[in-house]
């Protein structure tokens, strides 16, 4: 094994030849400008409608309104972190002791947190961080309901990046699970939660 | 470059076994076939100039790109021992492979090694390349394939003929037959995608919520932090990345790149160019091992398999910047009518006619990768398409003149011996001439349709895939002499 590595490594620098590699400046001159001020919360939010997702736009004490609504008399699960006040009207199952696959398969919804959204395509982010809980929670319901603040949106990828930390396991989502794979037109809703709900918390509109 | 040790050339599904030419007279003949693919590469045509146009500052991307993977090149050995020790920081295991036939090996027994028969598999066009599939069944694992178009393939017994989309060249009455005939339990479906997706969904999702082992690709793999990236669209990458105790990623070793905040660049650039959207469904990142979620034990198996030997040519390694969106063979004339197949490797069209034979080294005039360079008419809608600059055309040719040179000395071909008549002619005016009259007699072999479609040997061998235009009556010389020949 170790051996394949210095055959591997060795195959390399023979490619390349002997000569010191000649250093290749990366031009950085598209779109990456950091964020100043708010994001575009109108652009998160037509965004994410074009993937079919619902939006819905709340004030801060609306929350809980309208999660109840949208999970209705089914039980959702959430993380242990999770401001209780979100979920108040709703049947919930807390991941806290960890609750096998099997629950997440049973259970109508998941509500979390995130950790951003980008304006420009539409994309929520989560790194397992506050009121986010690990990975399985959000893909193994059939129905995601992610609440964002309007704080947490910002406008472009770059910004996205610069502000996550790669050391945490993230997920991008955009839209509900869907796939391109007949004809290559785009059909919502495969392996995945095949409903999405994107709460954006802020001012009401 | 004679002094440079070329890599083990690669091995796997990268070569078919007839040439180009004699793949796609079959490929063209099949009506249903480029009606399939006619159809799926307009719709996904139109849908991609929209997203680029969004951008205004696609063109800086597209260089920020190129550039990024130009520097990775350069700096290869260095960027694979970081990523390295960084996984390894964060509890992963890092393997080496030289070939396909190492990596399926070290597969099948990190597999055995869990006690599993059975694992779920993310679409990768690595683990295509090996044929890791093929190895896993004769080892006594089953490989279950869980993208939908993956799926598709293997319950077809087929092979992909796409990069994104591996069952392009099926259509939605031919996949329900497929789904009907193969998965227990499906019936009475109908030809709406969704219903399809659907079928899909139910019969994969009991594998998926038992699976112990995954095996999956990567689309990237970031030297600075050991972090992987899955790029995809139906959660069954997720699934496969979330869900079971075992992981095993097979990474080419062109994939990584230095810094997180390069994915900027390179999210932007591949959504936009593979499927039309402004970012993909899903995409997953993970840093070795994350206690308490996912899987527990992470490998990564690092490939080489012909990479090296696509590094040491220095016009030909920029295929290696591809980041497999396959733009390239949408916009493809010649992709659009052959389709994948006739390609013989699994990377098809423009990309798949520099990089197969680049991979595997081409052995000689007889080798099917040999007639891969010529499989294009050098018209340059892939350049223009491609997120990274990758300049195919000029590679193309880069490689024919190669092939050409390490065919020189023996006995000269048809081709020699034509080149060197007509250099032979074309080198005095008076035998130019002559030539000339004796070309108006050609008149008289063209059809109705003024071509002419069949020539005796050894000219057969032109008309046999081509037709001759019917020669001018009057030639440019013949005219001008009439007119002007008194100015002389």
């Amino acid at each position: 094994m170790s051996d394949s590595r210095a055959v591997v490594l060795n195959r390399i620098h023979a490619a390349l030849g002997s000569a010191t590699p000649a250093v290749v400046e990366v031009p950085r001159d598209y779109e990456r400008r950091p964020l100043t001020g708010s994001g575009d919360i109108a652009r998160f939010a037509e965004t994410v409608a074009d993937y079919r997702a619902q939006v819905h736009r709340v004030g801060a004490s609306e929350v809980a309104t309208a999660i109840e609504a949208l999970v209705g008399t089914g039980s959702a699960v959430i993380p242990a972190d999770l401001p209780p006040d979100w979920v108040a009207g709703v049947r919930t199952v807390v991941d806290y002791p960890v609750v096998g696959i099997d629950v997440l398969d049973s259970v109508d919804a998941v509500v979390t947190g995130c950790a951003l959204g980008i304006a420009a395509t539409g994309t929520i982010v989560l790194d397992a961080g506050a009121a986010q809980g690990r990975r399985a929670l959000t893909l193994v319901p059939d129905h995601h309901i992610c609440v964002i603040r309007v704080d947490q949106i910002v406008d472009t990828v770059p910004q996205a990046f610069s502000a996550l930390d790669p050391s945490r396991p993230l997920t991008f989502i955009s839209g509900p699970s869907a796939t391109s794979d007949i004809e290559l037109q785009r059909v919502e809703g495969v392996h995945g939660p095949r409903t999405l709900d994107v709460v954006i918390v802020g001012v009401r509109r | 470059m004679t002094a440079v040790f070329l890599g083990q050339p690669g091995v796997g599904n990268l070569r078919g076994d007839q040439s180009f030419p004699a793949a796609a007279r079959s490929a063209v003949a099949d009506a249903q076939l480029r009606r399939n693919i006619g159809r799926a590469t307009g719709t996904i045509r139109t849908k991609r100039l929209a997203a680029v146009a969004e951008c205004d500052d696609w063109q800086q991307l597209r260089a920020a790109g190129s550039a990024l993977k130009q520097d990775v090149l350069a700096r290869l050995p260095e960027l694979l021992e970081q990523l390295e020790a960084n996984v390894q920081a964060r509890g992963g295991q890092v393997h080496w492979a030289r070939d396909g036939d190492e990596a399926n090996r070290i597969v099948a027994e990190l597999i055995r090694a869990t006690g599993s028969d059975e694992v779920v598999k993310v679409k990768s066009m690595a683990t295509q390349e090996i044929g890791l599939n093929e190895y896993l069944e004769a080892e006594g694992i089953s490989p279950i394939e869980t993208d939908l178009a993956e799926l598709i393939v293997q319950l077809g017994h087929d092979k992909p003929s796409h990069i994104l989309v591996p069952a392009i060249h099926r259509n939605r009455t031919e996949i329900r037959a497929i789904f009907e005939r193969e998965m227990p339990g499906a019936d009475a479906l109908t030809d709406d995608p969704r219903v399809l997706a659907m079928a899909a969904r139910a019969h994969l999702r009991r594998k998926f919520l038992s699976a112990k082992v995954a095996v999956s690709g990567a689309n990237f793999g970031i030297a600075e932090t050991g972090t992987l990236a899955v790029v995809e669209s139906e959660g069954n990458g997720r699934m496969c990345l979330t869900l079971p105790e075992t992981l095993i990623t097979v990474m080419g070793i062109e994939k990584v790149i230095p810094r997180f905040t390069d994915l900027e660049v390179f999210m932007q650039l591949l959504p936009r160019s593979s499927t039309a959207e402004r970012m993909n469904p899903y995409t997953s990142m993970w840093t070795g091992v994350h206690p308490g979620d996912g899987p527990q034990q992470f490998h990564l198996v690092l490939l080489d398999n012909g990479r090296t030997r696509v590094l040491a040519d220095e016009v030909g390694r920029a295929a290696l910047h591809c980041i497999r969106c396959s733009a390239c063979l949408n916009v493809c004339p010649v992709y659009e009518r052959t389709g994948g197949h006739a390609y013989g490797s699994v990377y098809p069209g423009p990309i798949g006619a520099i990089l197969s034979p680049q991979l595997t080294g081409t052995t000689g005039h007889d080798d099917p990768n040999a007639s891969l360079p010529y499989a294009s008419s050098l018209c340059g809608a892939c350049f223009d398409a491609c997120p990274v600059l990758i300049d195919i055309p000029s590679i193309l040719v880069h490689l024919r003149a190669t092939q050409v040179d390490s065919e020189r000395g023996g006995l000269p071909s048809g081709q020699d011996l034509a080149m060197k008549a007509a250099g032979w002619v074309m080198g005095s005016a008076s035998r130019f001439g002559l030539a000339e009259k004796a070309l108006g007699a050609g008149r008289l072999l063209a059809g109705g349709d003024h071509r002419i479609s069949r020539l005796p040997w050894p000219a057969s061998k032109w008309t046999d895939s081509r037709d001759i235009p019917e020669p001018p009556a009057e030639t440019f010389r013949q005219r001008w002499a009439r007119n002007r020949g008194g100015d002389r």
